[in-house]
């Protein structure tokens, strides 16, 4: 009998994995810098992100107030829109672009976005993520597990083969972190400069020969979805600093 | 009659996957006509473009840093285990679990979301899969 009730709470045990901040993964080194702003290139894109909310007719300012008040807001993305799309901090930003400043968009990965990106999620830095996953949220949450949970690629792996089972083991040079998103925008050392989420994500898609898709797809959409789940509780770290 | 036997010969060629007969937990049977060359089998497990087997598993050499623990080392594997074991673990690990870890290096079925540049062939070739065993086989301690 209690073995029956020991492998009932099996699959619970399972799903409860515990899951780290990003940044208990960083060497010491690394995670001393993302600390530090002085220290860290990243803040050039948080400078550059303040000055271009003050800055168009209207400016992000005009009807936003101080970027003080984007206080909180990195916590709750992606969210779903009153149209029904689900928009991640970078496709929210863009929709004001365009539809409220009356403006080109940035494009995805520009500087000014990824400027404008750090800059706004900064605000929440420290602060637990708590994405709503209920209502219109759920049927992409569910979409976004699916993809999480499915192996993928030439190489035949699931996100969770690295990132649950495998998570604080060495995989060449890198240590796998839980794969959470609370550090994105993020200054890789790699890439030389800012970069998204999602450009991260096509690296993972590219080391298991899986498809990539376009930053802003929906597959990543959802995914960047069920990794704000995952990391529930967990602060925001962006701007991370990446090796 | 000699189209049709070309074709027929072709057809695995084309899959890139060679035919292969598992027996218990082994693969006996190499997968191609020459014998694996040990020495080809070692830069091929240390190519980065390629196999790529140092991202999870470590071997015995000094030189190579930073290699992966996500799989056993691979130091001592050619005394735990037999040529055929290595091979049909190289091959495709999920014919013992389903739940490996270790990537298949010689399938082609299967497989989901594969990037185009890929598709269809396995990420090894059979001569390939001999070198590896070749070398792993002698990695006696
Ligand atoms: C003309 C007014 C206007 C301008 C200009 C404007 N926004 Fe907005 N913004 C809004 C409104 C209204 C909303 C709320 C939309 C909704 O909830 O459907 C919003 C929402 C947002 C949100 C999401 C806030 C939340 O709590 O979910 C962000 C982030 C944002 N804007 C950033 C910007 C940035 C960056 C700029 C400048 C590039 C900008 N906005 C320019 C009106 C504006
Ligand atoms: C073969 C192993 C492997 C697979 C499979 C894999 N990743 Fe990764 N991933 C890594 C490594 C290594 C890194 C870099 C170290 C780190 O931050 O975890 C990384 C980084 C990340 C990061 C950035 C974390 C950070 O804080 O910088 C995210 C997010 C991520 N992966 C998500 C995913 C998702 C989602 C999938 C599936 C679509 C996936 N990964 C598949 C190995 C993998
Ligand atoms: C993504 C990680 C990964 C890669 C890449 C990888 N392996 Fe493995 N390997 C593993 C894991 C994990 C195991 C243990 C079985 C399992 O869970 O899949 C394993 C097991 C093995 C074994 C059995 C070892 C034993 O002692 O039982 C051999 C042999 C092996 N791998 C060889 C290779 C070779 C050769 C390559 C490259 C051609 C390679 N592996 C690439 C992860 C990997």
């Amino acid at each position: 009998m209690k073995w029956l009730l020991l492998l009932a709470m099996l699959p619970l045990a399972a799903a409860a994995q515990e899951v780290r901040p990003s940044r208990d993964f960083l060497s010491p080194a690394l995670r001393a810098q993302q600390e530090d702003p002085s220290r860290h290139p990243g803040w050039l894109w948080v400078d550059e992100g303040e000055a271009l909310w003050r800055r168009g007719e209207p400016s992000c300012r005009s009807c936003h107030g101080d970027i003080a008040g984007m206080r909180g807001v990195a916590t709750r993305y992606p969210a779903v829109a009153a149209d029904g799309a689900l928009l991640n901090l970078e496709a929210r930003i863009e929709r004001c672009r365009v539809e409220n400043q009356r403006a080109a968009p940035f494009g995805p990965e520009s500087e000014a976005l990824l400027a404008l990106t750090a800059a706004v999620a900064r605000r929440s830095r420290g602060m637990p993520m708590s994405v709503p996953v209920d209502g219109p949220a759920a049927a992409f949450l569910e979409e976004g597990r699916a993809f999480y949970e499915a192996r993928q690629g030439q190489l035949n792996l699931s996100c969770g083969q690295c990132h649950d089972q495998n998570a604080g083991r060495n995989l060449r040079g890198d240590v796998i972190s839980n794969g959470l998103g609370t550090g994105y925008p993020a200054y890789r050392l790699e890439w030389n400069g800012m970069g998204s989420l999602h450009r991260r994500l096509r690296a993972c898609s590219l080391g298991v020969r899986a498809t990539q898709f376009p930053l802003g797809a929906r597959e990543y959409l959802t995914l960047e979805l069920y990794l704000a789940h995952r990391a529930r509780g967990m602060p925001v770290e962006a701007p991370g600093l990446r090796r | 009659m000699r189209w049709a036997l070309a074709l027929f010969l072709a057809t695995p060629a084309l899959a890139g996957v060679a035919p292969f007969l598992v027996t218990g937990d082994a693969i006996e049977t190499p997968l191609a006509a020459s014998p694996g060359d040990a020495a080809r089998g070692a830069a091929i497990v240390r190519n980065r473009e390629t196999a790529n087997c140092l991202i999870c598993h470590a071997i015995p050499d000094a030189r190579e840093r930073f290699m992966g623990d996500v799989g056993p080392s691979l130091a001592g594997v050619g005394s735990r285990l037999t040529p055929g074991q290595i091979r049909l673990r190289v091959v495709d690990p999920t014919r013992l679990n389903p739940e490996a870890v270790m990537p298949a290096y010689h399938r082609v079925e299967g497989l989901t979301r594969v990037d185009a540049r890929h598709q269809g062939r396995p990420v090894l070739t059979a001569m390939e899969i001999e070198d590896v065993v070749a070398y792993l086989a002698g990695l006696k301690e």
